[in-house]
């Protein structure tokens, strides 16, 4: 068994005809950052939401070989080992918080339930921790603060506010799906700065889903590019700066804005569908916007490993 | 925005301040006022353009000096404006003159029958509401029995006239199966038969808005949350869903209970039940002005008190009402 907080591989998520994820693989070690980028609709939140069972059976067809967090196997995990691992193995920080956070209940009563379901507080203390909480996140006079609803804080206070319930479990791994895409920019560095310092105090892993890859240099320790509902490439975070290997890696870096050279046209992608597509794809998926496609793209190609790279291109064959 | 606290809002505004802010409450009052006034002239002039008192007070064959005499007793003989005007004015100081037919202050009468009213009616609401909400949520997070059930008890509810439905019931519960009793003299077993055939149509009109209240509810970004917490799932339903359903809940059930007691008239008839609905239908027969314009006005004055309760009531489940703020969260009513 692998002592891994996620091991998954030949994930695939559908929604009905979406194939929206498509044999994803994906470890994180403990302790370890990892960022997975993609562009909108490339099947990020799909993947994540799968790491805690949160699609609904009935509109939704999650399969894999093997899908472990935190040493539960979610294939076979019966609903109280789920329950355990929601929360309390693996905290979830959505993109909206006023959307994920429930706008009849207190911030008090929404961190407090889960002090009291993964630490088993009773109420008193349950509401003296989630005040604690709330400070550890940034929250001035907390205390007071516990009594208040979600529409009486500005974002970036609700984001700190999703984070608290997202630590209120001591969970090992935390999950942030786009954290800082719903804030104003001036707070989204304050959130990333904060996500950080409180990753770093609890040693806990971190799986931060984001569609900017710039945001990633200095965040986390690798990446895993998707495109398409599949991984592209998977490398630690210099390498793939600074040598990216799969042709949609390096025009995702070419469009990025550069400080050393501001004046440098950006190379743009060659705009085409990139909806995940349903049915089979037979060759590389990238290969309708690749500008360096050759004979050999019409069937699908799998992972290369090359160092510390993985990248599933032809090109490294 | 800044990410600071926003300066408009209070420390507390579900404690610091009243429930609906007093410019709110007062709008809300002076309307309630408005339909009182309405609802008074309206059964007023229905009364007066449908039938004459003294006609049917008096035998056929009363001689002409007779009816003029009675009419003038009545205070019949004055110009309708000024028969309102005056009408309203006693009413103010709580005086809805004497009943024709039972010679008595209409007050006290109307005031008699009033509990056997409430009762029935309460028991329907409660019926209604301990049925129908469990019912609506269960349907909508579960499906199975409960959404038969609901689908049969809206069949029942929405598609039969409320006295149809009452003599099926007294027909299969009491005349045939001896289990109930039909007539209507104390006892808790002699308000089922009335209290259920009252709640029906209720029952089902609140299970259908809970259910789809929480069909929506439940595919909603927070209930995500909960359960991406870990919580267990009667959590997710019933105190992060629910929560959500209950304000147009609670506005739709104020509105029900005014429906109930409209409904109770009928269903008073069927049951013989001594309320204020059977007493304002002996009223309008006898042309018995006073005790109608009695009995619709406490009536009206119930029904809008009752709203004007529930308004209170869903400012304090959705703090946003209180504050002003928009309700992007929960379903509108
Ligand atoms: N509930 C759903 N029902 C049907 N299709 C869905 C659903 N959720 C996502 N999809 C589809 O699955 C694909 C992947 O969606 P996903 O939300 O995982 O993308 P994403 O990478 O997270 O994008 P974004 O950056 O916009 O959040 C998209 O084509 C989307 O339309
Ligand atoms: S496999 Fe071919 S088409 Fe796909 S990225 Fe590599 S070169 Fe481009
Ligand atoms: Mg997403």
């Amino acid at each position: 068994m692998s002592t891994h907080l996620v091991d998954v591989s030949g994930l695939d998520v559908r929604f009905g005809a979406t194939h929206a994820v498509r044999d994803f693989s994906l470890a994180v070690a403990q302790g370890e950052s990892v960022g997975l980028v993609g562009e909108s609709g490339s099947g990020k939140s799909a993947a994540l939401l799968a790491l805690l069972g949160l699609h609904p059976e009935a509109r939704v067809q999650v399969s894999a070989r093997t899908l472990r967090v935190g040493g539960t196997d979610l294939l076979s995990a019966t609903g109280p080992q789920l329950r355990d691992l929601r929360g309390g193995v693996a905290g979830l920080i959505f993109q909206d918080p006023l959307a994920a956070l429930n706008p009849l209940l207190t911030v008090g009563a929404q961190v407090s339930e889960v002090l009291r379901r993964h630490r088993r507080l009773p109420a008193r203390a349950a509401r003296q921790e989630a005040a604690a909480l709330l400070a550890l996140v940034g929250i001035t006079d907390a205390q007071a603060r516990l009594g208040h609803y979600p529409h009486e804080f500005s974002g970036g206070m609700r984001q700190r506010v999703m984070i608290a319930t997202a630590l209120a479990g001591q969970p090992r791994l935390l999950l942030a799906d786009e954290p800082t895409t719903a804030l104003d920019v001036s707070v989204q560095s304050e959130i990333v700065r904060l996500i950080l310092r409180l990753r770093a105090e609890r040693g806990m892993g971190l799986l931060w889903v984001t569609h900017d890859l710039a945001l990633m240099a200095g965040i986390v320790d690798r990446v895993v590019v998707m495109y398409a509902g599949r991984v592209m490439e998977t490398a630690p975070v210099d390498a793939l700066y600074g040598r990216p290997r799969h042709p949609y890696t390096q025009t995702l870096l070419a469009s990025l804005p550069r400080l050393d050279r501001p004046h440098r046209p950006r190379a743009a992608l060659p705009a085409e569908a990139t909806a995940p597509g349903h049915g089979a794809q037979t060759g590389c998926p990238f290969a309708p916007r690749c500008p360096r496609r050759f004979s050999a793209c019409d069937t699908l190609p799998p992972l290369f490993t090359d160092g510390a790279t993985q990248a599933a291109c032809w090109l490294l064959a | 925005m800044s990410d600071t606290t926003l300066p408009s809002l209070k420390p507390s505004p579900r404690r610091a301040t009243s429930p609906l802010r007093s410019r709110a409450l007062r709008a809300r009052v002076s309307h309630a006022l408005a339909v009182l006034f309405g609802v008074s002239l309206l059964t007023f002039l229905v009364a007066h353009a449908t039938g004459d008192p003294v006609t049917l007070l008096l035998p056929a064959n009363a001689p002409e000096a007779t009816r003029i005499a009675l009419a003038h007793h009545l205070g019949l003989d004055q110009p309708l404006p000024v028969q309102y005007g005056l009408f309203l004015l006693h009413a103010l100081q709580g005086d809805f003159g004497r009943s024709f037919l039972y010679g008595q202050p209409v007050a006290p009468l109307v005031l008699q029958t009033l509990p056997a009213t409430l009762e029935l009616a309460a028991a329907a609401f409660c019926i209604a509401l301990l049925v129908g909400l469990p019912l609506g949520v269960l349907s909508a997070s579960r499906g199975g029995v409960a959404s038969a059930a609901l689908q049969l008890l809206s069949m029942l509810g929405l598609a039969m006239p409320a006295f149809w439905l009452g003599l099926m019931l007294v027909l299969v519960f009491a005349v045939q199966l001896h289990l109930l009793p039909v007539d209507s003299s104390g006892g808790v077993s002699h308000l089922v038969l009335p209290a259920l055939t009252l709640s029906l149509l209720s029952l089902a009109r609140i299970s259908r808005l809970v259910r789809s209240g929480m069909q929506e509810i439940l595919d909603r970004d927070f209930i995500r949350t909960a359960r991406a917490r870990g919580l267990p799932e009667w959590r997710v339903v019933w105190v992060h869903g629910l929560r959500n359903v209950l304000v147009p809940v609670v506005t739709m059930a104020g509105m029900e209970l005014g429906d109930l007691l409209s409904s109770a008239v009928v269903v008073e008839v069927v049951f013989a039940w001594p309320g204020i609905g059977r007493l304002s239908v002996e009223a309008l027969g006898a042309r018995d002005f006073p005790l109608l314009q009695g009995t619709v006005f406490i009536a009206g004055l119930g029904f809008v008190l009752i709203n004007l309760l529930a308004d209170i009531l869903c400012a304090r489940i959705d703090p946003r009402i209180a504050s002003g703020a928009t309700s992007s969260g929960s379903i509108a009513p």
